[in-house]
């Protein structure tokens, strides 16, 4: 195990069920390093080896559900600390030019490569309880939608091309939500994004809440990590009105097809991006380097594309998605 | 996600048609009754169909079926209808305590139609127009790939023939049994209107209740004249998980039609009697017609 994975158990005291195993052979690893006895050595060596079969074999078995806690792990990256890792001179800008300014969705302009300037849109779910307050646990109220769409058009204004990081429980279902209008925010945000004149990439680094997330995901090119969820409703809420139960909600997760392996093999996304083991909260900068080589490798094949084929492209693409007979 | 309060409130009008048995029994006669689920008035089936299906007592609007609907808006015998050979598929052989195919076997026989959707073409007071009228008892209205494929497929006819557009929501949201496959119906469907918005044609998009989720969060709202009917309940999530999640009660007209005018969402509230009028005029004032000389009417 690498000395970040170390790092990473101490600084997060937060264990996954299913990472339990993993957790108390660390610890047995550890004592054992620490006892010097003479001879342990390969005792340590064998358990070392145990640790990384294990961790394989977990990583590689895992149920949507179990997905599902990864994507929703605490740790787990958010946008504001993928900008710092995905390029330079990250300047966030701020608000709905309407009174408000939405702190589950943050925005801004990046250099991705030198020279190469993008407008950055993203879900923000906050780190620690205060921040989490704050943005409202990454669920954006409409004001938050209008403050996309304002960086969207500017971004076509310039001419740069619109990267979003999606990672969203949904849109926030509040009393307030409701009397400015978030049917019509993330209808209005829908419909922007698919008209765009400009390269869009839309990357699920998390959680892709119903429409919540695809208001951010009219895209021409769809990207998912490895261990991101998308789906039309949280397994919890399909659960309670399909199963009566939210106890089913494992058997939702999977009924649903929301890993990034089944949309694509659905044809709903267009590619995975690899996550650092055990997920991408164990290594931010490995996950981020992973998220940008993905992203410069598609803005590349879009740029024999001109405006308007980009535009006709997206269409294209969201027009074609359904399953039906006839 | 207000699913499950709408299946909730149909489960409760189950009984719709059928009068309470103390009042009368036997099933010849429950047929010729239906109980106003609003002030209990029992109204004879032929007088409530004769008022549009209104209560005649307190204007309560039951809702309708797509049929019925169509029939209420257009010029008798213009109706043309497209898309019926697309048809549900299970793209994700989904199973929870039924089979989706086995949902949609019962919901076809339920309601009488092949889907969540019924489009086509017709006359309005003589004007042409496209028309597509979501259908409640089709698994609570909600959008799956035919609803979205049905709605893309009826802007291009509209762009083609150059027709206005009206979409007439009735959906508790997203079809939850296609997955994401459902959610991608909203873009698809969103980004079709705007090619119809580019070619300049009219979408009025009117909201009858229930109108929720992802439909309310799509075409719905993208109307460039939006219409609701009296106190028709439409949002984005269902006031039980909006309840749950702020722990404070709702105001009494929440998610109201009125309310949503209140609130800036909606043009205007029409009674069911006077929307055909109301959607011929609209139509009628946004034909394009040669440029008119404007007639001068001062010195
Ligand atoms: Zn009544």
């Amino acid at each position: 195990m690498s000395s970040n994975e170390k790092k990473m158990k101490k600084n997060s005291n937060f264990v996954l069920e299913f990472e339990k195993p993993l957790g108390s052979l660390l610890e047995k690893i550890d004592e054992l390093e620490e006892s010097n006895v003479e001879g342990c050595e390969d005792v340590i060596e064998r358990l070392k080896k145990e640790f990384k079969e294990l961790k394989e074999r977990i990583y590689t078995n895992l149920q949507p559900h179990q997905r599902l806690q990864i994507a929703r792990h605490p740790d787990r990256p958010y946008s504001l600390d993928y900008v710092k890792e995905l390029g330079t001179n990250w300047i966030e800008l701020h608000g709905d030019r309407s009174g408000s300014d939405d702190g589950a969705i943050v925005g801004g302009l990046l250099e991705l490569t030198e020279g190469q300037t993008v407008v950055v849109v993203g879900n923000e779910k906050g780190r620690g309880i205060k921040e989490k307050q704050k943005r409202n646990f990454g669920m954006p109220q409409p004001w938050g939608y209008e403050k996309a769409m304002r960086l969207f058009k500017h971004a076509e204004t310039f001419n740069l091309p619109i990267i979003t990081l999606i990672d969203t429980p949904g849109a926030y279902p509040g009393l307030e939500a409701e009397a400015k209008g978030q049917s019509i925010a993330i209808a209005r945000s829908i419909q922007l994004m698919s008209t765009l004149k400009v390269p869009i990439i839309a990357v699920i680094t998390g959680e892709g809440g119903s429409g919540g997330a695809l208001a951010l995901g009219v895209a021409n090119r769809v990207l998912m990590l490895e261990h991101s969820v998308y789906s039309v409703i949280s397994p919890e809420g399909c659960a309670a009105i399909l199963w009566r139960t939210r106890e089913k909600s494992s058997e939702a997760a999977t009924a649903l097809r929301i890993t990034a392996k089944e949309l694509l093999d659905l044809g709903l996304i267009d590619e995975i991006i690899t996550e650092p083991s055990g997920g991408a909260h164990k290594n931010y900068q490995s996950s981020a380097t992973n998220i940008k080589e993905s992203i410069l490798r598609h803005l590349n094949q879009l740029k024999g594309f001109s405006l308007e084929e980009l535009q006709e492209d997206r269409m294209k693409k969201f027009r074609h998605f359904g399953a039906f007979i006839g | 996600m207000g699913l499950k309060d709408l299946f909730k409130l149909k489960r409760s009008r189950k009984g719709l048609g059928v009068p309470p048995k103390e009042i009368i029994s036997g099933e010849e006669i429950s047929e010729l009754w239906t109980q106003c689920k609003s002030c209990n008035t029992m109204i004879y089936n032929n007088d409530l169909k004769k008022n549009l299906m209104i209560c005649p007592k307190c204007e309560h609007h039951f809702r309708i079926s797509s049929y019925e609907r169509i029939e209420q808006l257009i010029d008798a015998g213009t109706w043309e209808e497209v898309n019926c050979s697309i048809e549900t598929d299970d793209p994700l052989k989904f199973h929870d305590l039924k089979s989706y195919a086995d949902r949609v076997e019962a919901a076809k026989k339920t309601s009488g139609t092949t889907e969540a959707i019924i489009t086509g073409t017709a006359k309005i007071k003589g004007y042409d127009f496209a028309l597509g009228v979501m259908e409640f008892s089709f698994l609570g209205g909600s959008m799956g790939s035919v609803v979205g494929e049905r709605i893309a497929r009826l802007c291009e006819i509209a762009i083609e023939n150059k027709f206005p557009l009206v979409l007439v929501s009735s959906s508790g949201g997203a079809r939850m049994h296609e997955g994401l496959f459902s959610l991608m119906q909203m873009a698809k469907t969103s980004s079709s209107l705007a090619k119809l918005r580019d070619n300049n044609l009219l979408f009025i998009s009117l909201l009858a209740d229930p109108t929720y989720g992802g439909v309310s969060a799509s075409f719905a709202t993208l109307g460039d004249i939006i219409i609701a009917e009296p106190k028709a309940k439409i949002g984005f999530a269902g006031p039980r998980v909006i309840e749950e999640t702020i722990r404070q009660k709702l105001p009494k007209n929440f998610q109201t039609a009125e309310y949503l005018l209140e609130h800036g969402q909606l043009d205007m509230v029409v009674h069911r009697k006077d929307l055909k009028n109301k959607l011929a005029q609209l139509i009628k004032m946004h034909v394009q017609m040669p440029k008119p000389e404007f007639v001068e009417t001062g010195n």
